[in-house]
């Protein structure tokens, strides 16, 4: 049968049919809806972890036990779970191991546009990388075949584009059945020196068995046509390619590491000019110079953001090509920033830091949309899990007080316990303010150790903030409410003030998660002096017509912060007009 | 080789139901047997962004990207919106614009202006523009929320596909209780379409 599917569901779809019984990750746009879509099947045990080197260490578990294990996160994930999948490479796996990097070209929704592919070379072990959802649905299931074959983790890479674009996939439900089996062997599982000597040959001579297999994995193909120009693609770019020169003769890898040399030396001989085409880092261009041939590729294709088929065209086409009509200018155009939902609880809180002009270190979440005019409250945001640390750092530095960290969480489950454990040990007096809204909110509410559901739906014990940062020792801690302004400013003002580390809870669920039971407010024309003071909150429900406050009552949840900074009292409870309010 | 891919977009800002109308989209032309591919820009979305998806079908589909000036069809849901995806209507193609405006936080705060003209700046471009007040319709038919159905309607009325076939996916899309006011959203906008196909 024939569906059509995200690159993530046909990912999902073919580990569920390779055997997968053990499936972890942390989310990651574009990765999380891999994870979503399998824990949607009863037999697998799906499960969010606290962050990707975690979620690789219960895959690595789950392998060496005998199961087929996938592990998913983004690209940047995979900066965190580098330590375990290094050597993960010379352990080598029982059942088979595929962990998922998703790379954001052109960063939708990222920090940074790293290029993955390196990841694979520099740990020594296999990645494949899909074109489109039937090829992802393929090669996951291969994956899992080469991955016990050669004894060895296997990477895909993915980019948002194949994670999320739908296309055509052949859906069964046929599943391969495994029984799991352990037999102890310390020689290959006991990374001690004197182990781990003797498997860094096996990794060489793995490495060099997978270049023999390369070059007739059926993945790697040429589809001959015109000879005069010959492309080297892979992944999306393989498709911008085939749209763009249906014509050519091309050369299509799905092995990106190790390379097929023979395959790629044959087809160069074979044509005119060889080109390739690959999105972000000369990836596949380095390596095949580096074999001493003539290669095409980066001279014409940028190496930043992500390819298209108009790039493609205008990079390679020596005619003019017909500029497309634009007369509009849409960098003219006011733009369309997402932001802080009407009534999310962290608005409160960033108001206040920015009114107090204090210095906010950031971190990785909704949260971060903090950074927005009008709340403008957030001076950095490095990586998941850096304010707290960056926070230490700026103090360090200055000696200053007035110096906090804003962590969602998600995040801080994900890496915020360590540094504020390093913060409290140093003695460090910032202010860690954790927005606990009861969810992974960015990446589409997921849950996490803090908020009491599991991934598959079962309840759980949460996690208690409060009782945590007071373990650490950390005395300074208090829980507040951001719809009220007082508190938030209170809290902060004592905190502040403190010669020690304080940690902050701002607790209210996320709207997306919670429906707020609260009717919406509107301004009485009459009451409001049109002083723009509730304007500063940012919220998208607050408009300006006619010199005048406006509430969009249909989006407008009632959190009634903006009533709170309304000097004349404008900002009421919405009353149908009918039902007559004396207006 | 002539390809015989068409281009469609959908846009429109973060919880208009542009993804349940472009996840119906695709389903019927799959239902028909279209090779289809689906290309979608979400992640904050539900923040206020904007969102659009983009959808091509034909025989066989490579990229699930709309190059500028290359789309057939592309509905909008929102004016601003419109004028911003204007470049990617191919020349002498349809555009089929709600005339809703949602006010992006830069106007809101006085950065920037919501532009006045964007119909003439679109009609002044030799697009095709078909306005449409799909709350309106929607609101006729039970409820402001359908409006997303009225522009599915009209978009439907362009297509050589038979009503049924879209009848059947909104009837699995939709919840069960609003079936009904979905059609009948449908039902209208494709109307205003049919009867007005001749300036197109
Ligand atoms: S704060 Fe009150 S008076 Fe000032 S603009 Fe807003 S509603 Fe009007
Ligand atoms: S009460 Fe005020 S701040 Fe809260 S959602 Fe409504 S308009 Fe926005």
């Amino acid at each position: 049968m024939k569906v059509l599917l995200t690159g993530n569901e046909a990912i999902a779809h073919g580990a569920y049919a390779a055997g997968v019984t053990v499936a972890c990750g942390y989310p990651g746009t574009p990765s999380t809806e891999i994870l979503e879509s399998l824990a949607k099947y009863e037999d697998v045990d799906a499960s969010w972890a606290p962050n990707e080197k975690v979620a690789l260490e219960v895959g690595i578990g789950a392998s060496l036990a005998g199961a087929r294990a996938l592990v998913t996160m983004k690209h940047v994930g995979l900066n965190v779970a580098a330590d375990p999948l290094f050597t993960l490479a010379y352990t080598g796996v029982n059942g088979g191991i595929v962990v998922i990097t998703a790379d954001d070209p052109g960063m939708h929704s990222s920090q940074n546009e790293q290029d993955n592919r390196h990841y694979a070379k520099a740990a020594k072990i296999p990645m494949l990388e899909p074109s489109d959802s039937s090829e992802a649905a393929w090669l996951i299931e291969k994956a899992f075949t080469i991955s016990e074959r050669f004894d060895t983790p296997v990477l895909l890479r993915t980019t948002t584009r194949v994670n999320h674009s739908k296309s055509l996939v052949d859906a069964s439900d046929e599943r391969v059945q495994k029984e799991p089996s352990y037999e102890k062997d310390p020689q290959k599982y006991v990374m001690v020196p004197a182990h781990a000597q003797k498997r860094r040959e096996v990794v060489e001579s793995r490495m060099a068995a997978l270049a023999d297999y390369a070059e007739e994995f059926p993945g790697n193909r040429v589809e001959w046509g015109d000879r005069q120009i010959g492309f080297i693609t892979s992944g999306i770019s393989y498709q911008y390619v085939r749209e763009t020169f249906p014509e050519a003769s091309v050369l299509k890898i799905a092995m990106i590491n190790p390379l097929p040399k023979r395959m790629i030396t044959d087809f160069i001989d074979h044509v005119e000019r060889a080109i390739v085409v690959e999105e972000l880092d000369p990836y596949i261009e380095d390596q095949i110079r580096g074999w001493g041939l003539t290669v095409e590729g980066r001279n014409y294709i940028p190496g930043i953001g992500e390819l298209n088929t108009e790039i493609i065209r205008e990079a390679l086409n020596e005619e003019e090509i017909e500029a497309p009509v634009e007369d509009v200018k849409t960098e003219e155009m006011p733009q369309r920033p997402p932001m802080l939902c009407p009534g999310c609880p962290h608005r409160g809180v960033f108001y206040t830091l920015s009114r107090m002009k204090l210095i906010v270190n950031g971190d990785i979440g909704c949260y971060t949309l903090g950074v927005m005019p009008p709340l403008n409250a957030m001076d950095s945001c490095i990586c998941m899990g850096a304010s707290i640390g960056n926070a230490e750092g700026m103090h360090k530095a200055t000696g200053r007080k007035d110096i906090v960290a804003v962590i969602g969480d998600s995040t801080f489950v994900h890496s915020g316990i360590t540094p504020l454990i390093n913060t409290f040990y140093n003695q460090d007096p910032t202010t860690t303010i954790i927005l606990d809204n009861r969810t992974t909110a960015m990446t589409g509410r997921q849950g996490h150790a803090g908020t009491g559901v599991k991934l598959q739906g079962e309840n759980t014990k949460p996690l208690d903030f409060e009782q945590l940062t007071r373990a650490i020792g950390i005395e300074s801690v208090q829980v507040i409410d951001p719809y009220e302004l007082k508190e938030v400013r209170q809290a902060l003002e004592e905190a502040i003030a403190q010669d020690e580390p304080s940690v902050i809870i701002s607790q209210r669920p996320c709207l997306l998660v919670e429906r707020s039971k609260n009717g919406p407010l509107m301004v009485t024309a009459d009451n409001c002096i049109g002083c723009k003071v509730c304007l500063r909150l940012g919220c998208p429900s607050i408009s300006w017509k006619d010199e005048r406050a406006v509430i969009d009552t249909a989006s407008c949840v009632g959190c009634g912060v903006c009533a709170q900074l309304c000097k004349s009292d404008a900002i009421v409870e919405y009353t149908q007009p009918d039902k007559g309010a004396g207006i | 080789m002539v390809s015989d891919v068409k281009d469609i977009l959908l846009v429109g800002v973060g919880g208009q139901g542009t993804i349940l109308a472009a996840d119906i989209l695709s389903q019927v032309l799959v239902s028909v047997e279209y090779d289809v591919k689906m290309a979608e820009i979400h992640g904050m979305s539900q923040r206020g962004g904007g969102v659009s998806t983009m959808i091509r079908f034909g025989s066989k589909v490579f990229s699930p990207i709309t190059e500028k000036g290359k789309a057939d069809y592309v509905i909008a849901f929102e004016l601003l919106e419109a004028l911003r995806w204007s470049d990617y209507v191919k020349p002498g193609g349809v555009m089929i614009a709600n005339t809703e405006r949602i006010e992006p936080l830069p106007v809101i705060l006085g950065k920037a202006v919501y532009p006045n003209d964007i119909e003439e700046k679109i009609k002044a471009k030799g697009i095709n523009l078909i306005t449409i007040d799909a709350a309106k319709f929607a609101e006729q038919a039970g409820t402001k929320k359908a409006a997303n159905m009225v522009l599915l309607g009209c978009l439907a009325a362009l297509m050589p596909i038979g009503k049924e076939a879209w009848y059947g996916y909104i009837e699995r899309r939709v919840p069960s209780k609003t079936i009904e006011i979905n059609k009948k959203a449908f039902d209208l906008g494709y109307e205003i379409i049919s009867t007005t196909a001749s300036m197109v």
